[in-house]
């Protein structure tokens, strides 16, 4: 049977560190306590017939998730102190009413019911691999699956902001070189153009066309204008420098 | 032709509806075409008229059934017309004093760019009020009533363009539609009491039906009736109405329309039978409306508003002779016959006189017209005669017996009723020597540019035509009583009482009453000079040019009464009814705006919501279990 | 005694943790609160396992806690991104649904 005194106690260290939820400033202090709860727990859960459920809480919850939540809490902002000042109008008194409300509720429903206490069949892993892996297999994979999601998410979320490497401009130009391509850019309009339309040439600085400056696709079209028309008449003459 | 007989209402409409959609080319042929479908109509009812001569008395009521109009279950009324001697007549002297008229007006309207509208609105009145005396039921005879409601609008703002005569084309609108009201209640009350509208379902039905009800139905019918024939309370518009052209004036405001208030009382005399107070209220509305119409006829300078005052007070004669009960409905229908020749006539001569007289129409400026204009003063002198009542002319025999039968009976009524009428013969006479001596006797008072002259011929020669009836129908009508014995199938037979005077008695009393107020009216207008201007006078002068106050009495306790009974009508519209519809709109946005507070946008608050929700819906889940 | 205890137990617990949620500011310490109600629930189940003698209630436990492992795992990666876009972990500093 289970030992008064020691439900006593375990209640003790199970409520008391539970208030630094609520009054605790710094956030590693609530996480702190919130640890003792959890072991608490584990030992309640040990006082009533369930050993490997107390030992998987302390493996998974103490040691898995208080560890995650003091992680992320180094990433957030160890020091941050909150004000226990309530901002929102109304939200402590109302607050602390809905959730005594809560508890009273739940008390008053759990005082109106009488079970007969039966024999404790022992939860030892034996028997929780019977339930497990017998009746419940379904619901076990379906676990499984929501871990693996809830994994992936995890990491969804958190790394979101680059999935490939930056194409560099470095990459660019040894790639361009690399096919033997042109480096640089295709010449533009210039000193001696009278347009600068996409399908009129650019010219040179002896005032002739080049071929290449005008759109390829107007050029598979056919429908670049003529180039002749377009050269400028520069009048060079012998011996100057232009 | 008596089963064609809707061709009579079929041909002047078509008339009408021609004229008016043929538009401006028809200037030049329209009038034509609308003095012809009167003409036709005319003698198509001469036909139908011959038709009925050679009939047997009893047969002559004929039913034309024309289409089954309303099959609502409740209410069936089929659309037909009655073909018997009492709408005969009217049909007769419609047609007959129409045509003379539309004659005349193509005339009198040469000058006027709108004489073709004018036709087509003639036309539409022509119509409507053969429908009105034709119809068999009284739903029918309301879609008349409209009708020659909607063409006497018409024709009194024909010149809207002056503000006066649109106004007064309004006025007569409106007081009729009181009386319309009374009509449509009465048609109401019809179908309550006898489940239908027609002649022959209330006429059957109305010896059965409580004298309570049946009294309803006649004062609403009396309503109607004041509403169209300008009788008191209703009579304000017919002054005003003179605003038309004088043609109309003649038709409408003399002749015909205004009289469709007595037919409707004759033709509903099996609900007056039954129904004694309101045949009484009946005659003193008309006792009332005679002398009304006489005082105020009195003080009147413009002719024709003098001539509708005359035309006010002998229709109540009508009146007063359809309230005394089946000895005064042949009677009243006889007056109305001659009043319809003679007034018609004096007005055509009035017309004419304002035609040489450049539309001037203040008696105190003419005088000694009747040797500038002969034909005119004759033929009016015909109509003046008659109107006195001076034998052999038509109107001794019909208002004569109207006054004799106005003296029979018991109690005080015969007493009333019978100096009422001998004191309005008095003072006809009275005021139409007035006007006969102001407008042609007398020194010329003509203003300096008036050169009088008598009318041309299409205007003389209906003013002839009307002259002789006024001189010798009434004649013709009363030997042998034979008019009387014309009407008996529709009126029924009326035992002739003794008046409480007797009978030589009562001719010479009147016949010197006329000629003592016809003499009066020499001395003071024929022989005397008449001023200029009117001179100042006895409140009772004052109060007779004001038509006794009628506009002031009517705006004070109708019009300002009624305003106000709008207005608030109107502002608990907008503040009660719209005040409701749009406080729940501005109530919702409050609502709204109320609960948008909800929504801080901040987690932990809508969690506590939740929460709190969730621990209310646990709460009522454990405790409804319970 | 009787195990009913610890279901008593659970309730204060859930109560706190409810009253965690719902009065502190920073997100990870209101999710912390999240996490004892998920294990106040926990203990219930197992009070009520050791009440009717069978392991059902140990195995939903079980299921409760991998469950409440792996949404730690995302509910944190959320805070985490949170804190990387505006700096502040503080639950009311997002209002932008605030109507």
């Amino acid at each position: 049977m289970i030992n008064s005194f020691l439900f006593w106690v375990v209640a003790v260290i199970t409520v008391l560190p539970s208030l630094a939820l609520l009054f605790a400033r710094k956030a590693v202090h609530v996480a702190m306590a919130v640890v003792l709860v959890m072991i608490g727990l584990a030992v309640s859960y040990i006082m009533l017939a369930a050993p490997f459920l107390g030992v998987v809480q302390i493996v998974v919850y103490t040691g898995a998730v208080m560890m995650l939540f003091v992680f992320v809490l180094m990433l957030i902002g160890v020091s941050g102190k909150e004000s226990l000042r309530e901002s929102i109008v109304g939200q402590k008194w109302l607050g602390l009413l809905v959730a005594i409300g809560t508890g009273a509720f739940l008390t008053g429903v759990i005082s109106r019911v009488t079970l007969n206490v039966q024999e404790p069949t022992e939860g030892d892993p034996t028997q929780i691999a019977g339930a497990l892996f017998g009746r419940l297999v379904v619901v076990m994979e379906t676990l499984g699956f929501v871990l693996i999601v809830a994994a992936v998410g995890a990491l969804v979320l958190t790394h979101m902001p680059r999935l490939t490497p930056k194409h560099t401009q470095k990459e660019i130009a040894e790639d361009r070189i690399r096919v033997g391509a042109n480096p640089v850019n295709k010449p533009m309009p210039g000193v001696y153009a009278r347009h600068n339309a996409l399908d009129v040439p650019a010219l040179d600085p002896q005032g002739n066309p080049i071929a290449e400056s005008a759109s390829r696709v107007l050029k598979q079209r056919h429908q670049l204008d003529d180039e002749g028309r377009y050269t400028a008449g520069l009048e060079i003459e012998e011996g100057d420098d232009k | 032709m008596l089963d064609l007989t809707w061709l009579l209402i079929a041909v002047p409409l078509a008339s009408f509806l021609v004229l008016l959609l043929a538009g401006k080319r028809a200037n030049a042929w329209g009038h034509w075409v609308g003095v012809a479908a009167s003409s036709a109509a005319f003698v198509m009812a001469l036909i139908a008229f011959i038709q009925m001569l050679g009939l047997g008395s009893g047969e002559r009521s004929h039913a034309v059934h024309l289409f089954s109009w309303i099959s609502t279950g409740e209410l069936t009324v089929d659309a037909g017309l009655l073909v018997d001697p009492l709408s005969m007549t009217f049909v007769l002297l419609i047609t007959f004093v129409g045509t003379l008229i539309h004659i005349y007006a193509v005339g009198y309207m040469e000058h006027d760019p709108d004489r073709r509208r004018f036709f087509a609105y003639l036309n539409l009145f022509i119509a409507a009020m053969l429908l009105l005396v034709l119809a068999d039921s009284y739903l029918l005879l309301f879609v008349g009533w409209e009708g020659v409601g909607l063409a006497s609008y018409l024709l009194i703002g024909f010149w809207n363009y002056r503000n006066d005569y649109a106004t007064a084309a309004n006025k007569a609108f409106f007081v009729n539609r009181i009386g319309d009201m009374g009509l449509i209640i009465a048609m109401g009350l019809m179908f309550a009491a006898f489940g239908g509208v027609d002649f022959a379902t209330v006429f059957s039905g109305a010896s059965s039906v409580s004298t309570a009800q049946l009294t309803a139905i006649g004062l609403t019918l009396l309503l109607a009736a004041c509403g169209k024939s300008a009788q008191f309370p209703l009579q304000s518009w017919l002054g005003d109405a003179m605003a038309g052209p004088t043609p109309v004036s003649a038709l409408i405001h003399a002749a015909t329309m205004v009289t469709a208030g007595v037919y409707l009382i004759v033709r509903s005399a099996p609900v007056f039978e039954g129904a004694p107070n309101a045949q009484l209220v009946v005659a003193i509305v008309g006792a009332v409306t005679l002398l009304f119409g006489a005082i105020v006829g009195m003080a009147k300078d413009d002719i024709k508003k003098a001539l509708a005052a005359s035309t006010m007070s002998q229709i109540g004669y009508m009146m007063l002779a359809a309230g005394l009960g089946p000895i005064g409905y042949a009677f009243a229908i006889f007056h109305l016959v001659t009043h319809g020749f003679f007034k018609a006539g004096m007005f055509l001569g009035a017309g004419s006189v304002m035609h040489g007289m450049k539309d001037q129409v203040d008696m105190r400026r003419f005088g000694a017209l009747r040797t500038a204009m002969v034909v005119t003063w004759v033929t009016f002198g015909f109509g003046w005669l008659a109107i006195l009542g001076i034998p052999p002319f038509s109107g001794f025999f019909s208002k004569d017996k109207i006054i004799e039968a106005a003296f029979v009976g018991d109690g005080w009524q015969p007493w009333v009723f019978g100096l009422a009428a001998l004191i309005g013969a008095g003072l006809t006479a009275f005021y139409m020597s007035r006007l006969f001596f102001m407008t042609f006797h007398g020194k010329a008072r003509w203003t300096d540019d008036q050169h009088p002259h008598e009318s041309p011929a299409i205007m003389t020669v209906p003013m002839i035509v009307l002259a002789v009836g006024s001189a010798f129908l009434g004649l013709i009508l009363a030997t042998g009583d034979r008019f009387v014995t014309w009407l008996e199938p529709v009126t029924g037979h009326a035992e002739h009482g003794e008046p409480v005077v007797s009978v030589p008695v009562i001719t010479i009393t009147t016949l010197v009453l006329v000629l003592v107020g016809a003499g009066y009216a020499w001395f003071k207008y024929g022989r005397a000079d008449v001023p200029l201007t009117a001179p100042a006078a006895t409140l009772a002068t004052i109060a007779a040019r004001n038509d006794l106050f009628q506009d002031s009495v009517n705006r004070a306790v109708f019009e300002r009464p009624g305003t106000h009974l709008t207005r608030t009508l109107v502002y608990a519209d907008a503040a009660i009814v719209d005040g409701a519809v749009n406080g729940i709109g501005g109530g919702s946005a409050k609502t709204g705006e109320a609960l948008r507070r909800l929504q801080s946008g901040k987690v932990r608050s809508y969690a506590l919501l939740m929460l709190a929700g969730m621990l209310v819906v646990a709460f009522f889940a454990v405790m409804g279990g319970k | 005694m009787n195990p009913i205890g610890f279901v008593y137990l659970a309730a204060v617990l859930f109560a706190i943790g409810s009253a965690a949620v719902l009065l502190r500011r920073n997100a990870i310490i209101a999710f912390m609160g999240v996490e004892l109600m998920l294990n106040a629930a926990n203990l219930a189940f197992v009070g009520f396992s050791r009440i009717h003698g069978t392991v059902d209630g140990q195995v939903m436990a079980f299921f409760v806690m991998v469950v409440a492992a792996a949404e730690v795992v995302v509910g944190l990666a959320i805070i985490v991104a949170i804190f990387r876009a505006r700096q502040s972990i503080s639950l009311d500093d997002p209002s932008e649904l605030k109507g």
